[in-house]
């Protein structure tokens, strides 16, 4: 992975001593509360309902063993012996007090991270496919360009005061993982028929309160203007986005307004301006940080093992594990593997002191002292070689971080809600907790197959429910909690925005109308069809009306 | 003590900051309730405001963009002398400034405001007068100017940047040294990093962690 010269640990330790200083000036009473807040947030620290939230950056969601372990030893020096992984690829600290901070930074900072950027209305962590480097259907390894974008975007003078968040994803696989859809920036890297690295250039996507899939605004865009290209976007953003509306501020709202034709033009018409000007990428540049991203000394290995077929036909629940959380490697042998952090009765995403400490020997034993984290909020070990995964599997499962969900309905993606989040309409943790325990039965789980549940507390939508197979949004109504449910959103090549079925429901009945949804589904299902493929053939129709069967109107009219 | 900063010295300051005519808070109903609307940022200037901004006989002033499109015949003579600025809203357009003068550098100055400090239109303004239309002399930040934005506004630009009333210039001095080595090319330094400084390539040692040696095979 990318290593720091002596010029990013002098950045990441100036900003240390930068916001040191504020945080001083802060408590000093000589910076307001108004004032503190932009400085604050683009080091990644919210104040939230109970506590200050730390949200630490982990660009493009790669980590090594020693960066796991320092981030558990911010979790049980400074919080509360855990950590919450977010679907940016991030990670959060929920109790970290505000004087301490600058000291977890700058402890951070020895490690050679940061929380630079990771939330305000700046550019934001940079993501991509969390199977970057190892992914047999992998056509350009995205990290190289990621780490270059996040360089360029950190500390960018003209961009660090934008109407409102700006994210960028890079994707470069057949399969879109990134959800570069979904994102403000997409670029998608690919080669043309001349065998040259290009990219295709999306723009105008994001979640949130008005959610759109981004449009694509550029073909055949040489590598080497990746840079330029962003910055004419963003220019014509900085420049034109709404700043009277929050809600209105997002790119997605001015590429709507101008129309993606009117938007493309005006990027065009910046971008010959800027073209081939100083920030354009140097083929010496690419190449430097390329090396940082080779692929690990890995073996020659044979493609099968007798013991490992041994052990799947002999241990079911090492076979389960392998169905759901072992993945295909391009290389002979080798296997990446998921963490699921999500068993039953823990909020999604969460994990503990311990476990990240375990994380960090399994990954330095197993998988060259490297991790990622997933959209998904997991983690997963890359590079594992075939005849480890049993061992591997015996310790993860002592740790809790087997369980065989992932890509299941209990492998649900939601955000903190209501039990942390000051933005939450409602709780969204409980919600998810409720779901896994109804739906505890593996043979069930197993049954119905690759599923996505995605639960957010509130419109800005941290835990994607529009593009969940079945969408959860948390939504006040005269003071109390309400669930709006969705289905048909999707992630990927083919993504889609969910459908609402109707009225909210209370927290209570969650479970019940997941279980009605998925009674349509097996009733009604072809042979191999999972449940998106199902909603997409039949519409939303007979889902709705199995859930409000047989309900009072009047009762169910909530929203 | 003033509140100017040009490049790294708070200096005295020779120009006199025109501004338009406050314009009363407009009371609207909404939903049966009184709100008050604050006639801020995208109004252009009425004709009364236009006409009743009083600018000084003498001395070097800074007036609005607005001003000088109305009121071009009254300023020429002191564009001439050297004695005219122009400020910028964040909203204006730079295009329009440029063409509403023959050389931009007839200007000793333009300053461009920050209604607020989170509005960071004036950053891609500054940037674009620099490097596109290329203006040579002061750019300065007024409004909301604090110290924490020094050193993106040196970056995108400008080299004046008058400190807000409550606050001190002099200490505001420090923050243009936040960062030491940019990454991203921008108006002050144009060239990125990598094409500034040979930076070190990967060394396999300081790399992955645990390396196996390729003939173990079990």
């Amino acid at each position: 992975m990318y290593q720091y010269d002596e010029i990013d640990q002098r950045n990441v330790d100036e900003r240390v001593a930068q916001f040191r200083d504020q945080t001083r000036r802060f408590l000093a009473g000589e910076l307001t509360e108004d004032e503190f807040r932009p400085l604050r947030l683009q080091n990644g620290l919210y104040i939230q309902r109970y506590a200050p939230m730390l949200r630490i950056a982990i660009p493009y969601g790669l980590l090594s063993s020693k960066k796991l372990r320092m981030l558990a030893h911010i979790a049980r020096e400074y919080d509360r012996g855990y950590a919450h992984f977010s679907t940016r690829q991030n990670i959060q600290y929920n109790w970290p007090p505000l004087e301490r901070v600058p000291d977890i930074l700058a402890e951070l900072a020895t490690v050679q991270m940061h929380g630079i950027q990771t939330s305000g209305n700046c550019i934001r962590n940079i993501t991509t496919d969390h199977f970057a480097g190892i992914a047999p259907d992998e056509i350009v390894d995205p990290r190289p360009l990621a780490e270059i974008l996040r360089q360029w975007s950190t500390f960018h003078p003209e961009f660090a005061y934008l109407p409102r968040k700006f994210k960028i994803a890079v994707n470069g696989a057949a399969e879109d993982r990134a959800v570069i859809q979904m994102h403000d920036i997409g670029l998608d890297l690919y080669r043309n028929a001349a065998g040259e690295l290009t990219l295709r250039v999306w723009a105008g996507g994001g979640l949130g309160r008005t959610p759109i899939l981004g449009s694509k605004i550029r073909d055949d865009l040489p590598w080497q203007h990746a840079i330029t290209y962003c910055e004419a976007v963003i220019r014509v953003y900085n420049r034109y986005g709404r700043r009277d509306n929050s809600f209105k501020a997002r790119i997605k709202i001015l590429v709507k307004a101008l129309g993606v034709d009117e938007f493309k033009r005006q990027v065009e018409e910046e971008w010959a301006q800027i073209k081939d000007g100083p920030n354009t990428i140097t083929p010496q540049e690419f190449e430097r940080v390329s090396q940082y991203f080779a692929p690990p000394a890995y073996e020659k290995l044979d493609a099968s093992s007798v013991s490992f077929d041994t052990k799947l036909a002999t241990e079911p629940g090492f076979a389960n594990w392998v169905k759901r959380c072992v993945h295909a490697h391009k290389i002979p042998g080798y296997r990446a593997v998921t963490l699921s952090l999500k068993p039953t009765g823990i909020a999604p995403g969460d994990a503990t002191t311990e476990q990240m400490e375990a994380v960090a020997d399994l990954a330095q034993r197993y998988s060259f002292g490297e991790l990622r984290v997933s959209h998904e909020q997991n983690l997963i070990l890359a590079d594992v070689k075939i005849t480890d995964l049993y061992v591997l599997w015996q310790a993860a499962r002592a740790h809790g971080l087997a369980t065989p969900n992932i890509g299941l309905l209990s492998d649900i993606i939601c955000c903190p809600g209501g039990d942390f989040c000051s933005l939450a309409n409602a709780k969204s943790i409980p919600i998810a907790m409720a779901i896994q325990e109804r739906f505890d039965d593996l043979d069930y789980l197993h049954d119905i197959g690759d599923i996505e549940l995605n639960i957010s507390g509130c419109m800005n939508a941290c835990g994607h429910h529009h593009v969940g197979h079945i969408g959860i949004l948390g939504v006040d109504k005269d003071g109390s909690e309400w669930y709006q449910v969705s289905i048909g959103g999707k992630q990927g090549n083919d993504a889609s925005l969910g459908t609402v079925i109707g009225p909210s429901f209370a927290a209570d009945e969650i479970p019940g109308v997941v279980e009605k949804l998925l009674q349509v589904y097996v009733q009604e299902r072809h042979d191999d069809e999972r449940f998106i493929d199902s909603v997409r053939r039949l519409g939303i129709a007979p889902f709705k009306a199995n859930v409000y069967a047989g309900r009072d109107r009047k009762e169910a009219a909530h929203v | 003590m003033s509140k100017l900063i040009v490049d790294n010295a708070v200096v005295t300051d020779e120009w006199t900051l025109v501004t338009l005519p406050v314009v009363e808070e407009e009371v609207r109903k909404q939903a049966g309730k009184v709100v008050i609307f604050k006639l801020t940022g995208e109004v252009a200037a009425t004709s009364e405001q236009i006409a009743g901004t009083l600018i000084p006989d003498n001395g070097k002033v800074i007036v609005p963009f607005s001003i000088w499109q109305a009121r071009k015949t009254e300023l020429e003579s002191r564009l001439e002398a050297g004695t005219l600025g122009i400020w910028l809203e964040s909203f204006e357009l730079v295009e329009d400034l440029i063409s509403s003068i023959t050389d931009i550098n007839q200007l000793p100055v333009i300053a461009i405001n920050f209604p607020r400090f989170i509005d960071g239109r004036g950053y891609s303004l500054a940037t674009l007068l620099r490097t596109r239309y290329g203006f040579r002399n002061q750019l300065r930040a007024i409004g909301d100017v604090l110290r924490d934005q020094l050193f993106y506004m040196r970056r995108s630009g400008f080299n004046a940047y008058v400190i807000r009333a409550d606050r001190s210039a002099a200490d505001a001095l420090a923050s243009l040294r936040d960062f030491s080595e940019p990454y991203q090319g921008a108006v002050d330094i144009p060239q990125p990093v990598w094409r500034r400084i040979a930076r070190p390539s990967y060394q396999p040692s300081r790399g992955a962690a645990m390396i196996t040696p390729v003939d173990d095979i079990d």
